[in-house]
């Protein structure tokens, strides 16, 4: 297999506190997959995905990102952390994170919010930027929003300006903490709609969800943890049809049941 | 009131003001900077420094300016050790020692606000500036404190404004400010309420132009909170 | 010579303190009955005396404390020669600078409370004031009953921060020669020379007043919140 690997993440653990809340998770993500991760709330998936690019530092496990490994040394009481804080910056500008809730700069336009990170983090033309930021704005569907700022904004629009920021910096990943849990229900359909266009053009992307039907229909791979452990792992079609988890079809009915 | 003698003290008491205007610019200058110290002392994550600093904010604004500014002026000179010493020079005279006390209670105050302000940034966007590959000074800068900066501006132009007031208690360490010359009119004219009255309002024109400076700030650094206009 | 012996200054500073606390909470009672009338005009719906209200706090937050003491100093010989005679300060102390200096800090105070009151009164939910009307209470009987309580409630961390403001403002009535702290401290610094000790011991004075009464309202507002909690609850 010589298939270059987008995002490798081997043996990650954290604990807060007494409380271990991943124990040792691995995953492999080739260019291309769109990876679903799954589980109840707490089994760990958030913190999985912020501990890749370490909005929370693991306590142990690597993550390799276009090949570059992120250094990490332990601290003299025993916990790790990063080596090399801008290498760390580096890769973080290479993995593009959509987080819950939204969380755009509330002093900035739209367009100020995306081109932020690429004039000031990858030191970028502004003019290119600009340029590229409308591009991304029309993409997502909202390119007559430019200079409103977030507040003018519905709740899917704001998330929609999200993902075109975390797009702007041309990540090599696409990171998603639970995209549209924080909307209302006639909203989630349009964020959707952007993740599932920016699957088809064969992004690379990791997505913290609870929306089955993107699971099952849109990615490549589906990861369900449980209890900081992956439980089940494999292609939509073979989980969701005859899982030997029993853990993984209580999960599935249960959310089934919510709809 | 005796039309010329309101006119008369009026540019009397003007005179003044500039005395007035420096005591105040340099101590919310100064203040301002050692504010900026504290609060950093406050959340950079060292234990010494913050318990310092905490510290630093009991004394400061659990005890009255006036008894600052004496300690300061008529108490540190009673020590042959600060005569003596190369501060001198500043300690000796009224100006400095001023300045000084001023500035160090008005960093007590701004520091609390700075340290409000900084708390009240929403974490969510520190999380997607850092996720964006942002850290240290360029995170500060460009995300953190203009968003900080919008929070402490309504509190802030309140100490500025208190700061201001505070100034005539420089008339007690011999200073010739507004308050002082005031004092000295009615001293010399034995007129009651004259030259309080027009240096009151004096001061009070004063503070409604900081406080005008401020409004028009905040509304130029508002305009995402504020409906959009079609 | 901060002892208590004869030579000591001990007793004077500890008299200075408790004159502080006298005079302060003599300024917050006369702030009090100010800035509920400053309150009341602004939510009164009055155009007048909106705009008095509005006026009376807007001056007193915008001159300077020591101004306002001199001005009710000086002032008060010819203003406030009826306002002495009740009230019974001028035969218990026999000293006008007291009533001169809790009437100035009460005025700057009251400036400040009415905000304060103004803001405790909104804070009511405005349904607990439909439910009054809505079991027949009268006018004065709901605000007696309902109102003026809830206020106090909102108030107390308000107030508690002014409490605080009145003791350091207070310092300025030395300026009147009042024997409060701060007076005291510079009596005793001139007569022994040793300036540095006696502000400092003075400064100390005062922060022991403001962290005994901060734990006071902080104790205060527990009790006050508590209250709240289980009315909710």
């Amino acid at each position: 297999m010589t298939e270059p690997c987008a995002i490798t993440v081997v043996d990650m653990r954290k604990r807060f506190g007494a409380l271990e809340v991943l124990k040792g998770v691995s995953l492999t993500a080739r260019d291309g997959d769109v990876i679903s991760i799954l589980g109840a709330s707490g089994s760990g998936k958030s913190t999985f995905l912020r501990c890749i690019n370490l909005l929370e530092t693991p306590d142990a496990g690597t993550v390799t990102v276009g090949g570059e490994t992120i250094a990490m040394r332990k601290r003299r009481d025993g916990k790790a952390e990063p080596g090399d804080w801008r290498q760390v910056d580096r890769i973080r500008s290479q993995l593009g994170m959509v987080l819950q809730s939204f969380n755009l700069w509330s002093h900035m336009t739209v367009l100020e919010n995306l081109i932020e990170a690429p004039v000031h983090v990858q030191k970028r033309r502004r003019a290119q930027c600009i340029e590229e930021a409308h591009a991304l704005l029309n993409k997502v569907g909202i390119g007559d929003k430019a200079d409103y700022y977030p507040s003018h904004l519905s709740g899917g629009q704001q998330q929609r300006a999200a993902i075109a920021r975390a797009l702007a910096m041309r990540p090599k990943v696409m990171l998603f903490d639970e995209p549209t849990s924080a909307l209302d229900p006639e909203l989630v359909g349009e964020v959707l709609r952007v993740m599932r266009a920016l699957a088809e053009e064969g992004r690379t992307m990791l997505v913290v969800t609870h929306e089955m039907s993107f699971a099952r229909d849109v990615s490549s791979r589906v990861m369900f943890l449980h209890q900081g452990v992956v439980e089940a792992e494999g292609p939509p079609a073979e989980l969701f049809g005859a899982c030997k988890s029993e853990r993984f079809r209580q999960f599935i009915s249960g959310q089934a049941r919510q709809r | 009131m005796d039309p010329g003698f309101v006119v008369a003290t009026f540019w009397r008491l003007m005179a003044a003001l500039p005395l007035t205007l420096e005591v105040w610019a340099l101590s919310v200058l100064i203040g301002g900077v050692i504010a900026m110290g504290l609060t950093w002392m406050r959340v950079g994550g060292s234990k010494p420094f913050a318990a310092l600093s905490r510290g630093y904010v009991f004394v400061f604004r659990g005890s009255p300016l006036l008894v600052q500014l004496f300690v300061i002026y008529y108490g540190l000179s009673s020590f042959a050790f600060i005569r003596q010493s190369f501060v001198w020079p500043l300690l000796r005279d009224a100006f400095p020692c001023a300045v000084l006390s001023l500035a160090l209670c008005t960093a007590a105050y701004t520091s609390e606000i700075f340290r409000g302000a900084l708390a009240a940034v929403p974490n969510g966007q520190v999380e997607a500036a850092k996720a964006c590959g942002m850290s240290g000074f360029r995170l500060f800068r460009r995300v953190i404190f203009p968003i900080a900066l919008r929070q402490a501006l309504p509190a802030y132009s309140t100490e500025v404004i208190s700061m201001t007031k505070a100034t005539a208690l420089v008339s007690l360490v011999t200073l010739w400010d507004m308050m002082s010359v005031a004092l000295k009119i009615r001293n010399d004219t034995l007129v009651t309420y004259t030259p309080l009255l027009v240096a009151g309002a004096i001061y009070f024109v004063l503070n409604f132009l900081i406080a005008r400076a401020f409004l028009t700030i905040e509304y130029r650094l508002s305009k995402h909170l504020r409906p959009r206009r079609a | 010579m901060l002892g208590f012996g004869p030579k000591g200054w001990g007793p004077a500073l500890i008299e200075g303190a408790m004159m502080t606390l006298l005079v302060s909470f003599a300024g917050m009672a006369v702030g009090a009955a100010l800035g509920s009338c400053v309150a009341w005009a602004k939510l009164s719906g009055h155009t007048i005396a909106g705009a008095v209200g509005n006026a009376y706090a807007a001056v007193f937050r915008g001159v300077p404390e020591l101004l306002v003491v001199y001005f009710v100093y000086f002032g008060s010989s010819a203003l406030l020669t009826g306002a002495f005679h009740f009230a019974g300060f001028e035969g218990f102390f026999g000293v006008p600078s007291f009533a001169a200096g809790a009437l100035a800090v009460g005025v700057i105070s009251g400036a400040y409370q009415a905000e304060v009151y103004r803001g405790a009164y909104l804070a009511i939910a405005r349904g607990e004031l439909e439910a009054a009307r809505s079991v027949g209470m009268s006018r004065g009987l709901m605000f007696r009953r309902i109102i003026v309580p809830q206020v106090l409630r909102f108030a107390v961390p308000g107030l508690g921060n002014l409490w605080q403001v009145a003791l350091k403002d207070s310092s300025l009535i030395a300026v009147t020669g009042l024997a409060e702290l701060m007076r005291v401290s510079q009596v005793a610094a001139g007569s022994t020379r040793q300036p540095f000790v006696f502000y400092l011991a003075g400064g100390v004075l005062y922060l022991v007043l403001t962290t005994f009464s901060n734990r006071f309202f902080d104790f205060a507002e527990a009790r006050a919140t508590r209250g709240l909690r289980r009315m909710e609850g």
